[in-house]
């Protein structure tokens, strides 16, 4: 298990470099010239050639890159054009609101879809397997940012049980206030996760116990309950694993909608504004955060993945 | 001495045997056939799409038409089935022009993808070596972003507006195809009857277009219908965030996005684009479940 965790933390390094090179390509080889951008179209030619020279602009773009990585590398993430501030600490502030959503989501997301998927799974074509399957299906074909509205609509404007956006009443900073605005957010993003997820566990669980040991133990007398959750669940489960991994790189991609509809305060939505601003090296962090936080993510189901299925480790 | 040589050709790559998992295509029909919610999907998509392309000839208004006096009428109005928007403009109108915009961009982003991605795939699957590696490692690199990150990078790099926005949900497509047609090729490219080809002197332009590429169409085939619902979803909701197409235009994206600050006096002009889109998603979905059980019969759930 040691080797093999070295040898993944050795390829998310190999990731990140690559990651960080895409995001530098992508910004520097676009039109515009951001020395441009930050002086307006009534600026010198003496001045943008100043301001070009001052930002490294006129380098090759090898020695532009090694000296934004090393910058990177050491805290210094530059400034947003457009807010005048450090990139890093506001980075880190919104990625806060990002992260506890991608957290509500997943959870929703693991927990409603591995219960429908075992529940679906135990009375095969059942009422209950039957409707669940279309809960699936609408899940995962339902545009996120449709049923933020839907629900915003429904359950903030007409029955007014939940505020219907931002992070934090004005004035409140309770836990329960910040769970309540949550609670809208984290169903819409959960949405195609949770149905993804159910729908896996359903089909990875109708595999499982048709196998012989699950026979063997029901012959054996072993209670039906105790089949399904102690011998066939998690075996069930392996599968899922990794569909809960790739699952999550949809939340991260999903939350940006529903930071969007919803008005969370998260690094989807001022990435968002960004683009819109040409705030480039403001995008260019946000995009990195994003994209690191999600190999991250990758790297640790891997890990968990290898320590339920010891196979993995070999290959 | 060509002539029979070609002849001899020509009956033997008659003779080569197609992969027999899902038997002929009039097989695949039969079986799709009896699957009612795909054709069900199938007949609304194509009633969508024929609705979307004679916009011009059956809207009852100019999408772009506005009437201030007659502002967010609700549906059922007279005059206008599905109401007007908080510029007065028909919704019905706008939708069907809307689904112009939204079924053009979802099937042109999927058709980028999927070419791009086969070519890559047949390439780098039969012929290995250097460029296999090089295109790999970058096809990695795109998998490395989260889908929808990597579009609005692309349209970082581009700039905002629906053809970008529609490149750029392209771009996120690629990999997807790569893998499936290069893992198809791996181990199609060791069958007997490939190694036969190549001995009789076919080129490799002819053993895979003719020979390879036919045999890995069925998963690309249920990939791509999967698809164009997500870059329909995809596009549409670059555009929800101001990325891709613009207002005043008629698209969906657009349409639920200005309908946001109306939604307490009409909340019909953010609900029925939306509404649209989930159909033609939920129909693309199901079209592509069915296809894919009567493509391959064995894995029917």
């Amino acid at each position: 298990m040691l080797t093999y965790t070295l040898r993944r933390l050795l390829g998310l390094a190999a990731v990140l470099f690559g990651v960080s090179l895409a995001v530098f390509l992508i910004m520097h080889l676009r039109p515009g010239d951001p020395a441009l951008i930050m002086l307006g179209p009534h600026a010198t030619d003496e001045s943008l050639a100043r301001l070009r020279h001052e930002m490294g602009l006129d380098l090759p773009l090898y020695v532009q890159y090694g000296r934004w990585l090393g910058n990177l590398l050491q805290g210094d993430w530059g400034r947003s054009i457009q807010l005048k501030r450090e990139i890093l600490p506001l980075l880190l502030q919104r990625f806060q609101a990002t992260a506890w959503l991608t957290l509500f989501g997943a959870l929703l997301a693991v927990v409603l879809g591995v219960s429908a998927g075992v529940l679906s799974s135990t009375r095969q074509y059942s009422l209950l397997d039957r409707s669940s399957m279309v809960g699936m299906l609408v899940g995962f074909s339902i545009p996120v940012f449709w049923l933020g509205l839907l629900l915003q609509l429904l359950l903030g404007q007409r029955l007014g049980w939940l505020p219907i956006s931002g992070m934090q009443s004005p004035g409140s900073a309770s836990w329960g206030d910040f769970f309540l605005h949550a609670i809208m957010p984290a169903v819409a993003v959960a949405s195609g996760p949770g149905a993804v997820i159910a729908r896996m566990t359903r089909s990875s669980m109708l595999d499982v116990v048709r196998q012989d040991y699950i026979r063997t133990a029901r012959a054996k007398g072993v209670m039906e309950r105790w089949v399904i959750y102690k011998h066939a669940l998690k075996n069930a489960l392996i599968p899922v694993v990794t569909v809960i991994g790739l699952q999550v790189g949809y939340l991260l991609g999903g939350e940006m909608l529903v930071e969007m509809v919803f008005n969370w305060p998260g690094i989807g939505l001022l990435m968002v504004n960004g683009i819109l601003a040409q705030d480039f090296p403001l995008v260019q962090g946000a995009i990195l955060v994003v994209a690191s936080s999600y190999a991250l993510v990758n790297l640790t189901v891997d890990l968990l993945y290898a320590y339920l299925d010891p196979r993995i480790r070999y290959q | 001495m060509t002539e029979p040589l070609a002849k001899e050709q020509a009956e033997w790559e008659e003779g080569v045997p197609s992969e027999p998992a899902h038997g002929s295509w009039r097989d695949v029909w039969r079986r799709l056939r009896r699957d009612r919610l795909a054709v069900g999907s199938l007949v609304l998509l194509l009633l969508l799409v024929a609705l979307s392309a004679l916009a011009p000839w059956i809207a009852p208004y100019n999408p772009s038409d506005t009437d201030l006096v007659h502002r967010l009428l609700p549906p059922g109005s007279p005059g206008h089935w599905l109401g007007t928007d908080h510029l007065g403009r028909d919704m019905l109108s706008r939708l069907l022009y809307g689904g112009q915009a939204s079924l053009v961009v979802g099937f042109t982003a999927v058709l980028l993808a999927m070419t791009l991605g086969v070519l890559l795939g047949l390439l780098t699957g039969y012929y290995r070596g250097i460029v296999d590696s090089v295109v790999m490692r970058l096809i990695d690199l795109l998998l490395a972003f989260p889908a929808v990150l990597l579009a609005i990078a692309v349209i970082a790099a581009l700039g905002p507006g629906l053809m970008n926005a529609m490149l750029a949900v392209a771009v996120v497509g690629i990999p997807y195809y790569t893998r499936i047609v290069r893992s198809s090729v791996l181990s199609l490219r060791e069958k007997e009857y490939v190694e036969a080809g190549r001995a009789l002197g076919l080129s490799d332009a002819r053993l895979l277009a003719l020979h390879i590429l036919p045999n890995c169409l069925s998963p690309i085939l249920v990939a791509a219908t999967l698809d164009v619902g997500w870059m329909i979803m995809a596009a549409a909701g670059m555009s929800f965030l101001g990325l891709g197409a613009q207002p005043p235009q008629a698209e969906w994206g657009v349409m639920l996005s200005e309908g946001r600050n109306f939604m307490r006096v009409g909340p019909h002009e953010s609900v029925l684009p939306g509404l649209a889109i989930f159909l033609v998603v939920l129909a693309l979905n199901l079209l592509g479940d069915g296809l894919r059980d009567a493509l391959d019969p064995r894995l029917r759930a």
